[in-house]
C-alpha cells in the first residue's frame, strides 16, 4: 500500500551548470538513482498485477461464467468475500473515525505541550505492534469480554438488523473482528489528522477566538473544516489497511459465506485476505488459482479506494 | 551459509549423540576446510552409513506432517552431519495436493500426502523414476479425537449417531435422550451445544467426516469433505484456533489432532459394543486391522481404513499420512539420500521421534519393517 505523505514541494535545488565536472556527475548519478527508485514502484505494482492475472486464469476460464460447466462461479465464490471484506472495514472505520479525530483534536489544541507529545507518540506505538498479536489478543483476550455487550445488544436492541440472529460463544463474530480492526486502523488516522489539525492557519483560528467564539466553537468552525479532507485521506489510508489485513481476523472470526447482516452472528462472514491465508495452505490447481482471483479482486479494490482518497483530497484537501 | 549451517548442526550432534563425539568433530573441522568431507572418517561410517550423503534433498507436501518433518530434517541432518556427510534436507508444507504435483513434476524428490497417489498419477510418476512406478508409504498415523468443553461434564461417551446428528445439527442440546442414553452416570445439562468445525480446508476434516458417513450415513448425509458443507457455525482456523474456539464457550464440541486436546474433555467413542478412549495404541491399530487397497503394486502400500471396525481396543478416527518415493531413482546420490532419509524416518527411532514432537501414533513394530523392506528394494543408478 502506497503512504499519501503530503510533502511540501521543496523548491528545486537549481545547480549551476558551469560547476566542476566531478559535481555534475554525482548529480546525474542522483537524478538516475531517484528515477530509478521511482520506477521500481511501477515495476513492482506492474509485477503483482501481471502475476495475479495470469496465475488467475486458468479459474477464470475454468469458471461458470465462462466455460458454462464448472461447478463454481466467480462470482458466487468472491461476492461474499467482498461483502465481508468491505463491512469489516466500513464497521472498523465508523468505530474509529470519531475516537481517532477526537484523540488528534486532543492532541493539536487541548493537551498540554508535554502530554500532547508523549500521548501522540503512544498512538504510534499502536501501529507498531503485529497483527498477529492483536489476533492473539484479540480472540484470547478481547472476545469473552465483549460477550456480555453482544447479549445486551442483542436482546435489547434486537429489532436492529444489525443486532439481530442468534450469537452463540464465543464471540468470533464480524462485530469482534471490526473492534480489532479499528483499533489496528486507530494510529494512521490519529496521526494524518493530527497533523493537518495542527496545519490549521493560526491567524483564522486566532480570529475566530477573537471574535468571541469558545475553544470548541473554533474547533467547529474553522479546524474542523480545514481538516475535513485530511480526515477523509486519512480514513481511507485506514480503509486500505481495514481491508487487506489478514491474520487478525483469521485468529478471531470464525467464517461463512453469506450476505448477512448479523454482524453479532459468528460463521456468517469472511474477509478475502483471511480466506486466502486460511485455504492457500491445501490448495492446489484450480482452487489455489481461483484463491488468486479473490486476491485479484482485493487488489483492485484497495486500488480503487486509495484513488478514491487521492480524488477526495485534490478536491478539498488544505489550500496552501 | 551452507557451512555455517552445517557447522550448527554438528555442534547439536555433539549434545545428541555422546557416543559419537569424536566423530562429529572430525565431521565439523571436515566441513570448515572445504569439500573433503567424509573422507578420512571410516570410524563414523558404520553406524548409519550417512557419510557418503551429499548435496540438497528436497520434498513438499502435507502440512499435516510439518512438525514431524521438521523434528526429522533437523536430527536426520545432524546425524548424517555427525559423521561427516553433507546433506541439507527440506520439506516445504505446500499441502498434500501441490505435494504431488511437485513430485510428479520432478521438483521435488520425496512427497508427503494425505492421500495416496490415484491411479493416473501412479502412471505419470514413471517418468520421473527411471521408468518405474512410485510408492506411498504409511508414515505418519495421527490420530483425531473428538474434544468437549462442558462445564461439570469431565468424560463423555457418544456413538457415531450422536456425533454424526451433532455436526449435522440435528441434536442441538446436551440434555437430548440420545446422549443420555451413553451416558447413564454423567449429569448433562440443558445446554446448547455448540458444535466447531475446522474454518481451513483440512486432512483432520476429510478423514473425521469419512469416519461420520461410513458408521453414520443416516446422521452425517454430506459425505467425506474437506471443506465444511453447513454453513454458519462456529469454528476455527487450523487445529489451534479450533481448540481455542472450542475453550471459549460452553458446551461447545469439535475434533482435532489428538497431541493438541490440552485441558479439554475428550470424549469416547463407540467401536462394537465398547467405548474406546483415545490412545497412540488404539490408533495404530486402526491401521493394523485395515485391509490393504485391492489393484495396487505390492510394494504400494496404502490402506483402506477400516472404520467401521468393531474389534476391541481400536480407536479408528485416524489420519494417515504417507511417504511419496520413486520406486527407482537414476541419480545414486540422490537415491541414496532419499533412501536414507525415508528409513530413518519410518524407523522406530524416527516413529518416536514424530511421537514425541508432533503427537502422532508410531507405526507399529510390523508395519515399519514392512515399510523398511520396500525402501531397501529401491533400485539406484
Amino acid at each position: 500500500m502506497s503512504t499519501t505523505d503530503v510533502a511540501p514541494d521543496a523548491p528545486p535545488s537549481a545547480p549551476d551548470p558551469w560547476q566542476n565536472s566531478r559535481r555534475r556527475f554525482g548529480d546525474s548519478l542522483f537524478s538516475y538513482l531517484s528515477i530509478g527508485s521511482g520506477l521500481l514502484i511501477f515495476v513492482t505494482l506492474a509485477a503483482v498485477a501481471i502475476f495475479l492475472t495470469s496465475e488467475s486464469m486458468p479459474a477464470i476460464l475454468a469458471s461458470q461464467e465462462f466455460s458454462g460447466t464448472a461447478d463454481f462461479s466467480l462470482v458466487d465464490t468472491t461476492l461474499p468475500l467482498v461483502f465481508g471484506t468491505v463491512l469489516a472495514a466500513a464497521i472498523a472505520l465508523i468505530i474509529a473515525i470519531p475516537i481517532a479525530v477526537g484523540i488528534a483534536l486532543f492532541i493539536s489544541h487541548f493537551a498540554p505541550r508535554r502530554l500532547a507529545a508523549g500521548l501522540g507518540y503512544m498512538i504510534d506505538l499502536l501501529a507498531a505492534v503485529p497483527s498477529v498479536v492483536y489476533g492473539l489478543w484479540g480472540g484470547i483476550w478481547l472476545v469473552p469480554k465483549l460477550e456480555p455487550l453482544y447479549v445486551f445488544l442483542n436482546t435489547y436492541l434486537g429489532w436492529i438488523p444489525f443486532f439481530g440472529g442468534d450469537p452463540t460463544a464465543p464471540m468470533r463474530n464480524l462485530a469482534s473482528a471490526s473492534v480489532v480492526l479499528a483499533v489496528m486502523v486507530l494510529p494512521i488516522i490519529t496521526a494524518v489528522s493530527r497533523e493537518v489539525f495542527l496545519q490549521t492557519p493560526r491567524l483564522q483560528e486566532e480570529a475566530a477566538l477573537a471574535l468571541g467564539a469558545t475553544r470548541w466553537e473554533t474547533i467547529r468552525t474553522v479546524v474542523l473544516p480545514f481538516g475535513r479532507g485530511g480526515v477523509v485521506a486519512a480514513s481511507m489510508l485506514g480503509l486500505g489497511r481495514a481491508l487487506g489485513e489478514t491474520m487478525a481476523v483469521l485468529m478471531i472470526l470464525a467464517p461463512g459465506a453469506t450476505f448477512s447482516l448479523h454482524i453479532l452472528e459468528v460463521g456468517r462472514h469472511q474477509s478475502i485476505a483471511a480466506n486466502i491465508a486460511s485455504k492457500q495452505a491445501e490448495a492446489a490447481g484450480v482452487d489455489m488459482s481461483l484463491l488468486i482471483f479473490t486476491g485479484l479482486v482485493l487488489f483492485v479494490l484497495t486500488f480503487i479506494i486509495n484513488a478514491i482518497a487521492r480524488w477526495i483530497v485534490a478536491r478539498s484537501g488544505p489550500k496552501a | 551459509m551452507n557451512v555455517r549451517k552445517n557447522k550448527l548442526v554438528s555442534l547439536a550432534a555433539l549434545g545428541l549423540t555422546a557416543g559419537l563425539t569424536l566423530a562429529a568433530c572430525g565431521g565439523s573441522s571436515d566441513n570448515g576446510s572445504g569439500d573433503g568431507a567424509g573422507s578420512d572418517n571410516g570410524g563414523a561410517a558404520a553406524a548409519g552409513g550417512y557419510a557418503e550423503l551429499t548435496g540438497n534433498l528436497a520434498g513438499s507436501g502435507a502440512s499435516s506432517t510439518q512438525n514431524a518433518q521438521t523434528a526429522w530434517t533437523e536430527t536426520f541432518m545432524g546425524l548424517v552431519g555427525a559423521e561427516g556427510g553433507d546433506l541439507t534436507v527440506t520439506y516445504d508444507p505446500t499441502g498434500s495436493g501441490t505435494g504431488r504435483e511437485q513430485f510428479l513434476n520432478g521438483e521435488v524428490k520425496f512427497a508427503g500426502s494425505d492421500a495416496a497417489l490415484g491411479e493416473e498419477e501412479l502412471e505419470a510418476s514413471t517418468e520421473v523414476c527411471n521408468g518405474e512406478q512410485a510408492v506411498d508409504l504409511p508414515l505418519y498415523i495421527s490420530p483425531i479425537a473428538v474434544v468437549f468443553n462442558i462445564e461439570g461434564v469431565d468424560s463423555l461417551n457418544l456413538t457415531p449417531e450422536v456425533i454424526g446428528g451433532i455436526f449435522a445439527g440435528d441434536i442441538t442440546n446436551w440434555n437430548d435422550p440420545a446422549i443420555a442414553e451413553s451416558n447413564p452416570d454423567a449429569e448433562l445439562p440443558d445446554l446448547d451445544i455448540v458444535p466447531v468445525h475446522r474454518s481451513d480446508d483440512s486432512g483432520t476434516t476429510e478423514n473425521f467426516t469419512e469416519y461420520l458417513s461410513e458408521t453414520a450415513p443416516d446422521a452425517w448425509t454430506h459425505g467425506p469433505i474437506e471443506t465444511w458443507p453447513i454453513p454458519g457455525g462456529q469454528s476455527g482456523d487450523g487445529t489451534s484456533g479450533l481448540i481455542s474456539t472450542v475453550e471459549g464457550g460452553n458446551g461447545t464440541i469439535g475434533y482435532a489432532d489428538a497431541s493438541q486436546a490440552g485441558n479439554l474433555g475428550v470424549a469416547a467413542i463407540q467401536v462394537g459394543e465398547e467405548f474406546v478412549e483415545y490412545s497412540a495404541d488404539a490408533a495404530a491399530k486402526a491401521v493394523d486391522v485395515s485391509p490393504r487397497a485391492e489393484g495396487r503394486a505390492e510394494n504400494d502400500i496404502v490402506f483402506e481404513l477400516d472404520r467401521t471396525t468393531t474389534e476391541e481396543g481400536v480407536y479408528p478416527i485416524v489420519l494417515v499420512s504417507y511417504l511419496v518415493v520413486c520406486g527407482s531413482y537414476s541419480d545414486a546420490a540422490e537415491g541414496e539420500a532419499v533412501k536414507s532419509y525415508a528409513s530413518y524416518i519410518t524407523s522406530q527411532e524416527g516413529q518416536q521421534l514424530s511421537a514425541e514432537m508432533a503427537g502422532s501414533a508410531p507405526l507399529t513394530q510390523e508395519l515399519s519393517d514392512e515399510v523398511q523392506g520396500v525402501i531397501e528394494g529401491i533400485s539406484v543408478g
